[in-house]
């Protein structure tokens, strides 16, 4: 009979093994399902994960996991102080949308503008402070009322879609679009525009602010007293009160640095790949950074690594889709699998499967 | 502004059903002690093969069955993570969100109805008939008599029956029910399956009555909405009703403002079913949750 025991400490080699066995065991399980669908899975697999980077036209595909990737990390690093916690922010889709509306909107506000010095640093301060904002409002109303973040931030999702479809057509539509929905496209306003600081290599600034996050977040992690209060209110809250960690406080912070990463990349998407406030624009980023997160185990260096995995599926996907002619939702459902098959081998972390007679219970 | 009253009342109950139903599958997986964030994903499942369960044979009932079933055998992925590799419920019941999501699109690419399949109204001898409350009450589909039904045996079940009593106790103390001999693990599968198949049956609702059609991501929240209402109603059966009615009531009222063609714009108007639950989160104060909910439980401990 097979039982699971406690191990007496994690273990350190699952605790790195583990992802690598996730994304592997996801692997087999997708072959299977593409299988179900009819496709050959060794080719989709191929199509997925090699061809985007070694394949003839991965000169192509590099520079768009770079830019998939950046708002993944920028969000999930922001998600991950949070979640070290157990303060669940869930609605990080959100606070990037309300993010890329408020950098947009200051954008417009200037065009035809040409001052690049300032309007620029001005649309970064904003969306940051607008997705900082958007997810005060779960943080404050749980320090005030103790009602449920998780709840909250997500029904501030449906809201944040709503005004984003809303503002479309209305306030930030693009007068000379024909009345077509959609404002003006900032790509095309020099002053505002979030291009490649490398041509051609994907690396715009959201890609670079993501770097710096990591890089933020591995120092407040290791070397700071706020990464500690983190960790340690996560693993024991009532060890954390007695240490002295204000719980109201570090709500307030954790909701308030994920909120506002994932401002920055909704403004970092809308003045760069995706160029204009649209309907459309919300990508799921936001939840798929909740998989990026967990994938890298909530650790900044595993988050940009898991980052770059995840946005190689997106990419991958879509080459699938025109390819291979796989629909849309499967790769939606092989993330599902992926946080799956992660979450579940988080057990041999912590755990240890033994063979033997079970005692009786 | 001419909106009929009666039929507003009447709509309301078509709107809350699939809520309600939702709502009292979790409410037993929380009082059970488990966190299942996953509502949304198990009914986006059970709308897709519901609706294609009851389009492809003719019979719609047999579309609540297939749509049953298929929620409790996603819920299932989500009773092996948690209770068996014990992963974080959380992070699990967003997953499983993601991954209905996902597979519903994937399972219902080609799914075609056919445009003459209804869902029978009911009606009552003489108590069909009564003016106003008749058309209010008396004359909906078996499901959102059955949604009642449920919530009315769930009530009872919890608080009148022994096995009521033990998954109550599970909920509250795992350790001290373990002590006992109650097998913890196999009272949470079950109760996160019956969780799952209601979430299964609210979809299918959703899918078959409430549109009907098949379209992505139909649920729009729905089951995030289910959750919220678990959560006002303290964990109280009868409550729910109160609560799923209340947003029924908004989404409706909303919808019949848009129609009247209100000066407000219709976006505007959409926000409301999703305000009004963090307002109804503000100001209800929850009552106590069941003690051991969302804590993991391993029976060497």
């Amino acid at each position: 009979m097979l039982r699971l025991e406690k191990r007496p400490q994690p273990s350190r080699a699952w605790t790195y093994g583990a992802p690598v066995l996730a994304v592997i065991l996801t692997i087999i399980f997708g072959m299977g399902l593409f299988a179900i669908l009819g496709k050959d899975p060794l080719i989709a697999i191929k199509t997925i994960f090699w061809d985007p980077i070694f394949g003839p036209f991965a000169h192509f595909y590099r520079p768009e996991i770079v830019k998939k990737a950046a708002p993944l990390v920028l969000i999930a690093v922001g998600l991950s102080f949070g979640f070290r916690a157990g303060i669940w922010n869930i609605g990080a889709e959100g606070q990037y949308i309300i993010g890329a509306i408020c950098g947009a909107g200051v954008a417009l506000a200037f065009y035809p503008m040409e001052a690049r010095w300032l309007i620029f640093p001005l649309m970064i301060v904003v969306g940051l402070v607008g997705g900082l904002l958007w997810a005060m409002i779960p943080a404050i109303l749980r320090v005030v009322f103790k009602t449920n973040e998780i709840l909250v931030s997500l029904m501030l999702v449906y809201v944040a879609e709503v005004l984003i479809k809303a503002f479309s057509i209305g306030l930030l539509r693009n007068p000379e679009g024909f009345g077509m929905p959609g404002s003006r496209n900032l790509r095309q306003y020099p002053s505002a525009a979030n291009l490649d600081l490398i041509p051609n290599t994907g690396f715009h600034w959201g890609a670079l602010a993501a770097l710096m996050a990591v890089v933020a977040a591995y120092i407040l992690f290791t070397r700071h007293q706020f990464g500690f209060n983190v960790r340690l209110a996560g693993q024991s809250p009532r060890a954390a009160g007695f240490a002295g960690v204000n719980a109201n406080r570090l709500v307030i912070l954790c909701m308030g640095i994920s909120g506002a990463l994932a401002g920055l990349a909704g403004l970092f998407e809308v003045a760069g790949p995706s160029g204009q406030i649209l309907g459309s624009f919300p990508a799921f980023y936001g939840f798929t950074a909740i998989i990026v997160a967990f994938l890298g185990r909530l650790h900044p260096v595993g988050i940009l690594f898991a980052g770059l995995i995840m946005a190689l599926t997106y990419i991958g996907g879509q080459a699938a889709e025109a390819q291979l002619n796989l629909p849309a939702a499967a790769i939606l459902t092989f993330q599902g699998m992926l946080l799956f098959c992660l979450l579940a081998v988080d057990v041999l972390t912590n755990y240890r499967f033994k063979f033997g007679q079970r005692e009786a219970r | 502004m001419d909106i009929n009253p009666i039929l507003l009342l009447a709509a309301l109950m078509v709107a809350s059903t699939p809520i309600l139903l939702a709502a009292i599958g979790e409410l037993v997986v929380e009082r059970a002690g488990v966190l299942n964030l996953g509502v949304e994903g198990m009914m986006i499942v059970g709308a897709v093969c519901g609706y294609i369960a009851g389009h492809s044979s003719g019979n719609p009932y047999f579309g609540f069955v297939g749509a049953a079933c298929a929620g409790a055998v996603v819920s299932l992925v989500f009773a092996v993570l948690t209770q068996f590799l014990l992963t974080n419920q959380v992070a699990t019941g967003l997953g499983l969100t993601m991954f209905g999501l996902g597979l519903s699109s994937l399972i219902g690419q080609d799914a075609v109805g056919s445009p003459d399949l209804t869902v029978a109204k009911l009606s009552f001898p003489i108590l069909s008939d009564i003016p106003v409350l008749g058309p209010i009450l008396f004359r909906h589909d078996l499901m959102v008599y059955l949604s009642i039904v449920i919530v009315a045996g769930v009530w009872a079940f919890l608080k009148y029956s022994r096995a009521g009593l033990i998954l109550r106790a599970v909920g509250e103390n795992h350790e001290a029910a373990h002590a006992l001999g109650y097998n913890v693990r196999r009272v949470r599968v079950f109760a996160i399956l019956f969780g799952g198949a209601c979430a299964g049956l609210a979809g299918a609702y959703i899918s078959l009555v409430r549109v009907p059609q098949w379209i992505d991501g139909i649920t729009a929240g729905a089951g995030w909405i289910a959750l919220a209402i678990v959560v006002f109603a303290s964990w109280k059966p009868w409550r729910l009703i109160a609560g799923a009615y209340l947003f029924g009531g908004v989404t409706v009222l909303q919808l019949n403002l848009q129609a009247e063609g209100l000066k407000i714009p219709v976006e505007y108007l959409s926000m409301a079913p999703y305000l009004a639950t963090i307002i109804v989160l503000v100001m209800i104060r929850a009552g106590r949750a069941p003690a051991s909910l969302g804590k993991p439980f391993h029976p060497s401990s």
